[in-house]
């Protein structure tokens, strides 16, 4: 033998040590950041949780903290998740169907490839501006719903193409195979096996797109979302504020009470976050299941 | 056996030979210009199992696939000559590949169900032909065929991810019958299982003979024997030699095919 027993003891030992320590290291690091999240939710939870009440939700922005709520921020906020997910949800995957199954390899493929990449990491004011030149100057859809949530759908579009074709990349080649020598078409090939059996990947997708969507605040102050709005929108054609504009608003007032206002209004942020993913969560597993 | 008794079988057999099905013209497969498949010229019988076998990367399972045009999936590849199939050549213009198909069917070397249920395995390519009849019968027919009834009646609506791999490929063979093609494609269908669900697969292919014409790609030269009628060797995209897979097996006319069969190579 090569070396001896006791010497392969020792390096055996050695190499275990090694492993441990990355272990450790890795759960350091986890921890860590799951320890500044918990920090930064107790200090908001904290200056928040006692403004946090039915008034607080069933009031709209006021002068006075007390009487302030954060009705029409909830309620624009709402509008915009929806009509965002109506606007980029199918237009998203239609683009990454087309890119995946119909263009084939060409060069207009590659270049629309790199395009979405690049779209993706474009800053988010970037699209504010967009939104302002085309949806609220040039179609005159003015400071409305239709104009946020437009903008944002641009911006959300390259993360949902990009889920989507990551998860459509992920249905095995031999499943369209086993289709298509059936007699099926390329299109009955797609929706009736390659959509379902991509289904969750692409929901997680659309459901990290949305989450970045309803957080971004940069684009919705370039085209105007109001930051007073003491009204409901009563259509898509309104003007509107939403919940990261009025929390926004309120921390840069300078009253104590203000700040923890805003601190309400993020904990009221958050839970909708939350419901958000649950939702995708729980579609997710039901479909799954389905397949299995 | 002498040679005289075989030379009489082998003119018995040619005076009742059924008619071709497809009729190969000097067909080459080129992917992006370099030839896989050299001018291969053949016959597929009606109701016989005609092999395929040679070694790895001859061009056995390029030719199989273009019999059903679904090389048309592959980017960059052309044909050349012409592949009659009643009397019409499948690379001709105004030719629907998806007709194509619907007609030539065809079984993968893994099993590849979908993942749903046995019932909507078999259901779904019928359904999407506008079949009319009684789909419960058509399921119940396409699994009795292949063998798979008996196993399966009681958890039709089961996915097909829980059957066992060889379980998996009947039920993928089933799904290839219920569309009622005319002829049967098979791309090393046994590869990717045991020994005894191999064995089930060809007493089954035996069984199938009588109303479906069966083109199979093999690795396995003892399966071909086993169950061929016609067997066709094939090297470096060349068709070395097609015949009676007895003579092919027992006598072979060139020098290569007697030393693939015999095992000297590949």
């Amino acid at each position: 033998m090569a070396f001896s027993t006791e010497q392969a003891q020792a390096q055996l030992q050695k190499r275990h040590r090694k492993s441990l320590y990355f272990a450790r290291f890795c759960a350091f690091i986890t921890w860590s950041s799951v320890f500044l999240l918990a920090v930064l939710l107790m200090q908001i939870s904290i200056d928040g949780f006692g403004w946090l009440d039915w008034q607080f939700l069933d009031s709209f922005p006021s002068r006075f903290p007390e009487r302030a709520g954060i009705k029409s921020a909830l309620v624009g906020t709402l509008w915009l998740i929806l009509m965002i997910a109506v606007i980029s949800v199918p237009v998203g995957i239609s683009a990454a169907l087309y890119l995946e199954e119909f263009a084939g390899k060409g060069r207009l493929a590659k270049v629309i490839e790199v395009n979405v990449a690049n779209l993706s990491g474009v800053p988010s004011i970037v699209y504010g501006i967009l939104g302002l030149a085309i949806f609220v100057r040039f179609f005159a859809l003015e400071r409305s719903l239709v104009s946020g949530a437009l903008t944002m759908s641009l911006l959300v579009l390259p993360t949902i193409i990009i889920a989507s074709r990551e998860a459509i990349k992920t249905v095995p080649m031999s499943i369209r195979y086993a289709a298509l020598s059936l007699g099926a078409t390329r299109w009955q090939t797609t929706w009736s096996h390659v959509l379902p059996a991509s289904f969750p990947g692409i929901m997680t997708g659309v459901i990290l797109a949305l989450s970045r969507a309803i957080g971004e605040t940069a684009p919705l102050i370039m085209i105007g979302a109001l930051t007073f709005v003491a009204f409901l929108p009563q259509s898509p054609m309104d003007e509107f504020t939403a919940l990261p504009i009025q929390i926004y608003n309120w921390v840069s007032r300078p009253q104590q009470e203000f700040h923890q206002l805003a601190a309400a209004g993020i904990i009221v942020l958050l839970i909708v976050l939350l419901l958000m993913n649950a939702t995708a969560i729980y579609i997710r597993s039901k479909t799954e299941q389905r397949l299995k | 056996m002498s040679s005289q008794e075989s030379s009489e079988q082998s003119r018995d057999k040619a005076k009742n030979q059924p008619p071709a099905v497809l009729d190969l013209q000097a067909v080459s497969v080129l992917y992006s210009g370099k030839p896989a498949v050299k001018k291969v010229s053949c016959q597929i019988l009606r109701n016989r199992i005609t092999a395929i076998i040679g070694p790895s990367g001859c061009g056995k399972s390029t030719l199989l696939r273009s019999l059903n045009r679904m090389n048309d999936f592959v980017d960059g590849v052309s044909i050349e000559g012409k592949i009659l199939f009643a009397d019409q050549d499948l690379y001709g213009k105004g030719v629907d590949p998806v007709e194509v198909r619907r007609r030539i069917g065809m079984v993968f070397q893994k099993p590849n169900p979908f993942p749903k249920s046995i019932y909507n395995n078999i259901a779904w390519a019928p359904g999407i032909n506008g079949y009319s009849g009684s789909m419960d019968e058509l399921v119940e027919r396409s699994l009795s065929q292949a063998a798979l009834w008996e196993e399966v009646k009681d958890r039709l609506h089961e996915s097909a991810l829980n059957l066992s791999g060889g379980q998996q490929q009947r039920l993928c063979i089933a799904r290839a019958l219920a569309m009622e093609p005319q002829v049967l494609l098979m791309d090393e269908p046994c590869s990717a299982l045991d020994p005894i669900s191999t064995a089930h697969i060809e007493d089954l292919l035996f069984e199938l003979k009588s109303r479906y014409t069966i083109v199979i790609v093999t690795h396995n030269m003892q399966q071909a024997a086993r169950i061929s009628d016609f067997t066709a060797f094939m090297e470096m995209g060349d068709l070395i030699e097609f015949g009676d897979t007895d003579q092919i097996f027992t006598r072979p006319l060139k020098k290569r095919t007697e030393e693939y069969v015999t095992g000297r190579f590949g």
